[in-house]
Parts: structure tokens; sequence; C-alpha cells
């Protein structure tokens, strides 16, 4: 089971978390900086995989920014690789080349997208198409809110007039 | 409207905090936009709500406080559009755990949100359940994640699998609820479903024996059949990666098929053939095939025996190893360690490239190959692997350092095939690593070299070659000062010399040096330090010749700042200065070390292992069992700061010393500083000293025994609490006086009456002083301390008592503590004599004494009669 994801950055800013097992605040900044430290301080040839804590921290780096996943000590770390990569693809359609700015302005989005891949700290969706589809969708909804919201206003503002 | 919470869009609010050019700047930026945020709240400002919440969570990533927040997701998921929800979703998720009570108000919320009749609304609220719920929360909507299970959508339905996952571990018991509806999900086509269905099955079947032997049975055939289909599925657009169709559903079918297969040869059989197929068939050049790899081997490792296929396993773990990818490598060594317990042999044969990973530049990497190279170390392998590891030692980074030194020393101590090569290695590591060994590691080096006599002398001349080169090696410095404290001689004199020694010459001043080296040196902790102090003791009676030296040495560590030393130094140099005539027997070499005590306590906490393990105190032969032997622990005592009877650490320094700790007084030192000192002095003394008949020593002895104290006089001095001596054993106080000539005896003998000192002699010359005590239960004896002071100013030597009684007395002498009376009252001579009055009560003790002495080399005699005795003896 995957206990968190962290979105840093080479700078070491966060640029997304998620929680799927109880870490109090205090202890998700701790093991922020923990993390944040050790994986920045690897170098590039080295393999991808972290021990700590008696988890295994999984990460890679794209362009600028750090994917860590932290699983269960017996999890496949293959596989966690495959899913940060499933993960950056889906962004990448998605935004369209993906770059950091993109997750900095619109990070709600990189958490939307990665509600519809990881559930409860498991896969939940394997095609990056269905994903996809699925955020289309609730984003219809969203500006189908957005016209009902400013059609009423508008009809408020003639009926007041 | 609140006049901040419209100006600024979340856009604009990050532009401005990526703007901030110092943390100063983004701190106001964000104390503002907080400010506004508040604001809004209070006013409960609606139309804004969502973009605050959203600003609310990019100020959480930051890292600043947002708890003000959490009641505004509350009442966002509790309002009825689509979007709010969704951002008050997102907010809960990120801005809460499932520990905070707040959580609580959302249950209501996330129950009517479950049965919306929009489905993304639906889809929300199983997101939040799955990833936050609380075992609470759990057993209440355990019943509409149930439903939706069979919800039309099938994206329902694979979130509604997961969050049932959520559920089941927070509640066990509710785990049979899901078998049946789980079960159905395998026969789903959709990927998502299925892939959801495997995961909630193989999490059932982890949980509940029932659901094990339910799926087992009724879903083996079509969970094979599923991974067949897949794995020779032709290519499909959405599902593949690197030219396999969804390698995700490959390896989280052979993950519930190994639960499956685990203990069940029917289920194994059944699905040997696909895990033949998959093990064959799959391309390894990209993560994805290797994943699957990985997962199948992991299956057939884990499954009941079918040797054709675990012959294939472990071939392509082989293939794995020498792959140039540095995860693969990894992953391998992962898995070669699982495989150990079920084909040993195999894994050996990669023995070598182990080996090589064991140096990798990755430490990851290094760690895994190091714990598998140790699990594979037996009897046959012992010397060439530790060979190779040591070596590495020399070059390897130091933060890898501490591990690898642990295990090596492990590996050396448990398969060790002789005690020369143990000793060699250990060595070899000291002078490597000496920094990083653990305390009980050079224990035990110590309690095997005092065993392994005939290498006594090998063993402190390799110290002595290795200390000129590592002498920066803290553990290494310890086992050569206490070598060369207690077998100096052999360094010196070349004794015992080995074959495959190269001859070196010390004098007793290069020991000496050593030693000075050791105590003198910056970085040596106290530990080192004391004893260092105590080595340089036993060296100074070995070799005379050192003495004025040494004593110069230990005067310099009078005034030390550590109370320790300091004591030591103060004790140890009046033994030098005043008690040369018992110095020799008071250092005596330790004894053996009881190699089988130590390793019974050392069990279950070898360095490899949890080093926390505490072992039982095991009653431990001291004082009472070998009545010589705990002077010289005295002397020998290496002083932990605070000795922790619970740490393993502690109580292997105690069986170092042949002591019991545990039960260490609290006693402060404070009561009599001013005594203390010369106390315990005075006790080593009494104990150890030759001249004085067992008297003495039983009565200490005896004073343990009848529990007048529950403390042993080792304990107190080991512990180096040293008031309340005088108390804790009587037989000692008597010494003190007559030693320091005080007055009678203040010691609290409930063991029988107390008999004041009495001045038997005196003439211009001599004092000759009387202590008196008896055993209990047998009133006719009576143990009579005899210290003699001598009143001029001319050393007397040749020194002899003599005593006659009259026939209703038995007299027995001991010999005297030396025949040589320093002078004017600067040190004394004792010596013992036991009375047995066969007319006890009747007649009171009489005695004649003859004392003889050379006097600037004339014979003086002088004789007395002794009437003074106290009556009832």
């Amino acid at each position: 089971m995957i206990h968190f994801v962290l979105l840093i950055s080479r700078q070491g800013k966060v640029r997304l978390t998620k929680w799927y097992s109880p870490y109090s605040q205090k202890e998700r900044s701790k093991v922020i900086r923990e993390l944040s430290s050790e994986i920045l301080s690897r170098g590039p040839k080295l393999c991808n995989f972290v021990e700590w804590r008696g988890f295994k921290v999984v990460y890679k780096r794209y362009a600028s920014l750090y994917f860590c996943i932290c699983s269960d000590q017996d999890d496949n770390e293959l596989e966690t690789l495959s899913i940060i990569h499933h993960y950056v693809e889906t962004l990448d359609r998605y935004f369209g080349s993906v770059c950091e700015l993109d997750l900095i302005f619109n990070f709600h989005k990189a958490y939307f997208i990665l509600d519809e891949i990881l559930l409860a700290g498991e896969m939940q969706e394997t095609s990056k198409r269905t994903t996809l589809r699925l955020i289309a969708a609730q984003e219809e909804l969203l500006e189908a809110a957005k016209e009902e919201a400013s059609s009423l206003s508008s009809i408020i503002a003639q009926a007041t007039k | 409207m609140n006049p901040f919470s419209s100006g600024t869009r979340l856009r604009d609010m990050i532009r401005a905090i990526r703007a901030s050019k110092t943390a100063a700047e983004e701190r106001a930026v964000v104390r503002k936009e907080c400010a506004a945020i508040r604001a809004a709240i209070n006013e409960n400002d609606q139309d804004y709500r969502h973009r605050n919440l959203a600003k609310l969570m990019f100020i959480h990533m930051l890292g600043y406080p947002t708890h003000f927040g959490q009641m505004e997701c509350l009442k966002l998921i509790a309002s009825p559009g689509f979007p709010e929800k969704r951002i008050g979703y997102l907010g809960l998720m990120l801005l809460l755990d499932e520990r905070q009570e707040v959580l609580m108000l959302v249950t209501n919320s996330l129950k009517q949100d479950l049965n919306h009749t929009n489905q993304y609304i639906v889809g929300l609220a199983l997101c939040a359940l799955g990833n936050i719920c609380s075992a609470e929360m759990a057993r209440d909507l355990a019943p509409e994640v149930e439903r939706l299970l069979q919800f039309r959508d099938p994206n329902i339905r694979k979130k509604a699998a997961l969050c049932s996952i959520r559920i089941i571990k927070k509640v066990p018991d509710l785990a049979e609820n899901f078998i049946n509806s789980a079960t159905a999900l395998l026969r789903e086509k959709h990927h998502g479903v299925l892939i959801t269905g495997v995961q909630l099955c193989t999490d059932l079947c982890k949980i509940s024996p029932e659901a094990l032997e339910h799926v087992r049975k009724k879903c083996t055939d079509v969970l094979v059949r599923t991974l067949r289909d897949l794995a020779n599925s032709p290519y499909s657009p959405e599902y593949d990666i690197a030219g396999i169709t969804d390698p995700f559903l490959h390896i989280r079918l052979l993950k519930l098929l190994r639960v499956l297969g685990e203990g069940d040869a029917d289920a194994s059989d059944s699905m040997n053939d696909i895990l033949a197929q998959v093990a064959t068939k799959t391309e390894s050049n990209k993560v994805a095939g290797n994943a699957i790899l990985y997962e199948c081997v992991q299956t057939i490792m884990s499954i009941e025996d079918n040797g054709g296929l675990r012959v294939l396993a472990i071939n392509s773990l082989g293939r794995f190893l020498s792959n140039r990818d540095n995860n693969i490598r990894y992953v391998a060594l992962n898995m070669l360690m699982k495989a150990v317990t079920a084909d040993g042999q195999a894994v050996q044969r990669h023995r070598a490239t182990i080996l090589e990973c064991v140096k990798d530049s990755d430490a990851s990497i290094r760690k895994r190959a190091l714990e598998l190279v140790y699990v594979l170390v037996n009897e046959t392998n012992v010397k060439p692997l530790a060979k190779e590891l040591i070596d590495y030692l020399e070059v390897s980074e130091n933060d890898f350092r501490g591990d690898l030194t642990a295990k090596i020393c492990s590996i050396v101590s448990k398969f060790s095939p002789e005690k020369i090569w143990y000793i060699d290695q250990m060595l070899k590591v000291l002078s490597e690593a000496g920094n990083y060994v653990k305390d009980e590691v050079w224990h035990a080096l110590i309690v095997v070299i005092t065993n392994a006599t005939e290498l006594h002398g090998y063993t402190v001349r390799a110290l002595y070659r290795a200390f000129q080169t590592s002498a920066e090696q803290e553990s290494l410095v310890r086992v050569t000062v206490w070598c060369i404290g207690e077998y100096g001689d052999l360094l010196v004199n070349n004794v015992g010399m080995l074959d495959i020694e190269d001859p070196i010459t010390v004098t007793e001043s290069d020991a000496v040096d050593v030693l000075e080296i050791a105590i003198k040196r910056h970085e040596s902790d106290l530990t080192t330090k004391a004893m260092a102090l105590v080595a340089l003791l036993k060296f100074s009676s070995r070799f005379p010749s050192c003495s004025e030296r040494i004593k110069e040495i230990i005067v310099q560590f009078k005034g030390n700042l550590m109370l320790e030393l300091q004591q030591r130094a103060i004790e140890f140099n009046s033994i030098l200065a005043k008690h040369q005539n018992i110095r020799s027997t008071l250092v005596e070499r330790m004894p053996v070390l009881d190699e089988a005590t130590f390793i019974g306590r050392k069990a279950g906490s070898l360095p490899g292992a949890a080093s926390t393990t505490t072992m039982p105190s095991v009653g431990i032969p001291n004082g009472e069992a070998k009545p010589a032997a705990p002077l010289i622990d005295l002397l020998d005592l290496s002083s932990d700061d605070a000795p922790a009877p619970s740490s393993s650490g502690g109580d292997l320094l105690h069986d170092l010393l042949g002591v019991d700790l545990s039960p260490a007084p609290q006693q402060s030192g404070a009561g009599q500083p001013s005594k203390s000192g010369t106390d315990v002095l005075l006790d080593l003394l009494s104990v150890g000293s030759p001249a004085q008949s067992s008297s003495s020593t039983v009565d200490i002895l005896s004073s343990n025994t009848n529990g007048k104290s529950p403390v042993s006089p080792l304990d107190d001095i080991s512990s180096l609490s040293l008031s309340s001596r005088a108390n804790s054993n009587a037989g000692a106080a008597p010494m003190m006086d007559l030693l320091d000539g005080f007055g009678p005896s203040p010691s609290k003998e409930n063991n029988g009456p107390v008999y004041p000192s009495i001045t038997a002699y005196e003439s211009s010359s001599l004092r000759l002083t009387f202590s008196f005590s008896k055993q209990p239960g047998n009133p006719e004896t009576t143990n009579i301390q005899a210290t003699f002071t001598n009143l001029s100013s001319t050393v007397y030597t040749d020194f002899v008592f003599q005593a006659a009684v009259p026939k209703f007395l038995q007299l027995h002498l001991d010999p005297a503590s030396s025949n040589t009376l320093p002078a004017a009252g600067n040190g004394s001579v004792t010596q013992s004599l036991k009375v047995t009055n066969s007319q006890h009560g009747k007649k009171n003790l009489v005695m004649r004494i003859r004392i003889a002495y050379k006097l600037n080399g004339k014979d003086t005699l002088e004789e007395g009669q002794i009437n003074n005795f106290p009556r009832e003896l």
C-alpha cells in the first residue's frame, strides 16, 4: 500500500502532498524535511529507491520535480516506479507537455488527477484515457455550474434593475 | 462584501508569493492573505469560500498553519453544488487527517453524498472516505460502500472497491460482509474494476482466513484464466505500456495468486503453467516488464514448491543481478534475500556478484547487499567473505562504516573457526573502524582474549603494533590499554612467540608510552582514560623500574576535573606510595573471564539483531564464590559515566567485571567526601592483602551472605558510590581504624557484640593496637586484627611479631602484611590472629608478645604482656 505521495522541487519546495496513512501535521512536515534532504542529495546514477523508517520511498526526477511515493517494504518497487511514470504521463496529456509552473498554478488539478489514479493508497485506474475522460466530465460540471451561476446573477441583475 | 477577498484571485496570490524575493516577503504576503481569509470566514462569506480554501491549501503546502480553515471544508462539503463539494473534499483530505475530531462532523455529509444522484458527487465522497476514513466512520458508512460495489457505473464500483479495502483494514470484523461482492468483481471486464477487485480480494484474504478459503476455491481458476488472457492479449493502446498490456493488472493478479498459492498445493499446481509462461515470455528490457518478472519470481518463490519453476526464478534473478540498471540490481538483491530460505545453494552461486554490490556507490544497494552477504555467510565461506568485507572497510564511506562494522563483527564472532583468526580479524576491524565498534563487541573481544591463554603474548604484541598506526580508533586504544595492563610483561619479554610473528622489541618505557599516549590523547573519553590509569598501575607492579615515571603520570591526574579520574589517581597514587608491599598482589592478572556466562548474556543482542534486547541478569559468581577475583575486578573496572543496568551494553560491561551491578544503590558520595577515597582504598586492601587471615575477607563476605546489606561491597566500589562503605561491611572497618589511627570502630556490626579496640602495647618506638571481631554463633573464637605503627623516624626491617598464650587458649597467627614497617606512622603492618578461648566466660584473654626487628641493621627486641583485653572475649 502507498502511504503518501510527495512532489518536491529541486529547491526543496513542496508542490503536492497526498497522505493515505494518518500522519499528524507535525509529522508531515518532519517527513517532508527528512525525505527531501535525503532524496535531493542523491546522485543521478543511483537507484531510485531509498529505505526509510522501515518503508521504501521510490522517487523519480522529471525535469525540476521529484516525484516520491512511499510504500510498504514488500511492495513491488518497479511497479511503484511505473505508477509514478503513469501519473506523469497522465499529467502530461492533460496539460500538454507539463512543466512545474502548470503544477504550481493548477495544483488542485494535479490533486484531482491523482485522486482518479490512486485511492486509499492503491491503484485505481490504469487507463490514462479513462482518467482524463473522468476529469473532463467533472470539469464540464464545473462549467455548467458556472454558467448557471452567471445566468442566475444576470437574471437577478435584470430583475433588480 | 469583504474588502480583501474580492481583490486577489488564487492565481494572483500564487504569483505574489512566487515574486517574493525573501522569505520575509513571502511571509508578509501569506500573512496578508491569511488575514483576508480569516476575515472572510468570520463574515461567513459564501461567494469566495471555495477560492479561499484553494488559497489555504496552497499556503498549507508552503508549510504555514491553516487549521482555521478546517471548518470551511465542512461548510463547502455541506453546500449543494459540485464545484464547492469538489474543493471542499480536496481540502478535507489535505488539511485534516483521520485523527482529528472535526472529521466526525463530516460523516453525515458523506452519507448523503454517497447516496447522491450525481455519480461524480458519489465519486468525491468515496474518494474522501477511502483516503481518510477512521474506524468509526468505516463502521457507520460500510453499508453504503457495500451497496455501491454494485453500482451501475464502473467508475463508482472501482472507487467503492478501494474504499472497502480501507474499511476492512480499519475494522477487520467487517471483512466477511464484503466477500461475496468482492469475488463478483473478479469477473468484470473493465480493467479499473478488475484491478480494484483483485486488490480488495488480496486484502480480504490477508485479513480473513474464511475469505482466503472462499476465494481460493471459487476464483483461482478465474484468476489464472484472466492472467492468461491478459498475457496473450493483442496490442491494446489504452492499456499498453512498453508493449505490455496493463502491467499493473498483471502485477496485482500475480500478487493475489501468490496469496492463494501459499500453503496450498492444489492452487499452486493450477497456476504453475501461467507462471512459467509469464516468467519466460515477458520482455525484460523495460521497467514495466521487469516489474512483472519481479512479481512473478516472488510468487514462484512463495507458492508451494515446484523445482523447475524455482530454477527458472533464480535464473531470472541472476539475470537481474547482472543488469546494469541499479534499480534492477536493487530489486534482485531484495528478492535473493527472500530466496535464501527457499534455496540457499542457488543464491550462494551469486555470491561473488553480491559481494561486488556491497562495494557499490549506491547506499541503497550497498545496504541490501550487505544484508544478503550477512545471511550467506557460513562456516565454510566465512574466511574469504570476511576478508573481502574487511578489505572494503578500508575504503568505505563513513556513513556506511557503522553498518558494515557491526555486520563484520557479528559474522566474525559467529563463525570464527579458531581464536587466533577471530582475534586477527577483530584487530583489523578495530584498526580500521574502531570508532564504529559497539561496546559489547570489544567487551566480547576481551573475553575471548583472556580465554586464549596461549595467545596472550601474540595478541598484546599485535595490539601494540596496531596502536602505532591507528591510535585514533577509540576501541582499539581501549583493548590495547587493557591488554598492556594485563599482559605487559608478555609484550616486553616477547613471551609465547608464534612462528608467524615478526620479532619485535618493545622496552618497558615503550609500553608505558602507549599508556601515556592513550591517557593524554585529547579524544580519549573517560572510560579509556580510566582504563589507562588502571593499566598504568598494573604495569608499574610488573616493572618496578617504570614506577617513578608511572607515578608522575598518575600524579598529574590527581587534580583532574573528572571525579572518576581524580579519585583513581589519588587512590592509585597512595597504593604506589604507601603500599608497595601489597601492590603486586593487589594488581594481579585478571582471572580468565567466564566465556559461557558472557555469551549467555549476550545471546540475542548481537550487533546484527536489535541491540536493545535486554537480558535478565543472570546470577553470576561475584565475591562470594571466588574471593580473590573481585579485588582484581575492582581495578579493572572500566567506568561508564552512568552504568545503566538495563541496556545490553551495560550488562556486558558488568559481565566483564564479573560483578552484577544491577542492584547498584543510589548513594551519593556527599556524605563523607573527605573519607570516601580512603575508605575504598582500605577496603581494597583489606580484601586483597594476603598478609591478613581469611578472617577479614570472610567478614566481608559473611556480611553479604547474611543479608546485612543487599549490596555487595563490590557493587559499591564498582558503582563508585563510596560513602556508607564502613556501614555496609563491617569487616573492613577495623582495618580503617588501625590504618588511620582513628578511634574505636564506629562499625555497627549487628552480627555480634561490638568490642572496643585496645592499644595492646606501646613503647617509645612502637605501638600495637588490637581490634576484635567474632563470628556469630562461635563466641569462643575471637578474630584479632593487630596493627603495628612505627613511632620512630627510622624504618624497621625484618619485622617479626610473636605471641604466646596460656594452655586454655589456642592461638593461630596469619602472616603479616609486610616485614617492613615504614617510619613515623607513615603506614603500618597488619597481622591477623585467631584466638580460641576454651574457658570462654570464665577466664579472660591474656597474651605475651615479642616483637623483633632490625633498626639500621641492628637487631632490636621488644617484649610485653597484654592484660587489657575486653572482659567478654
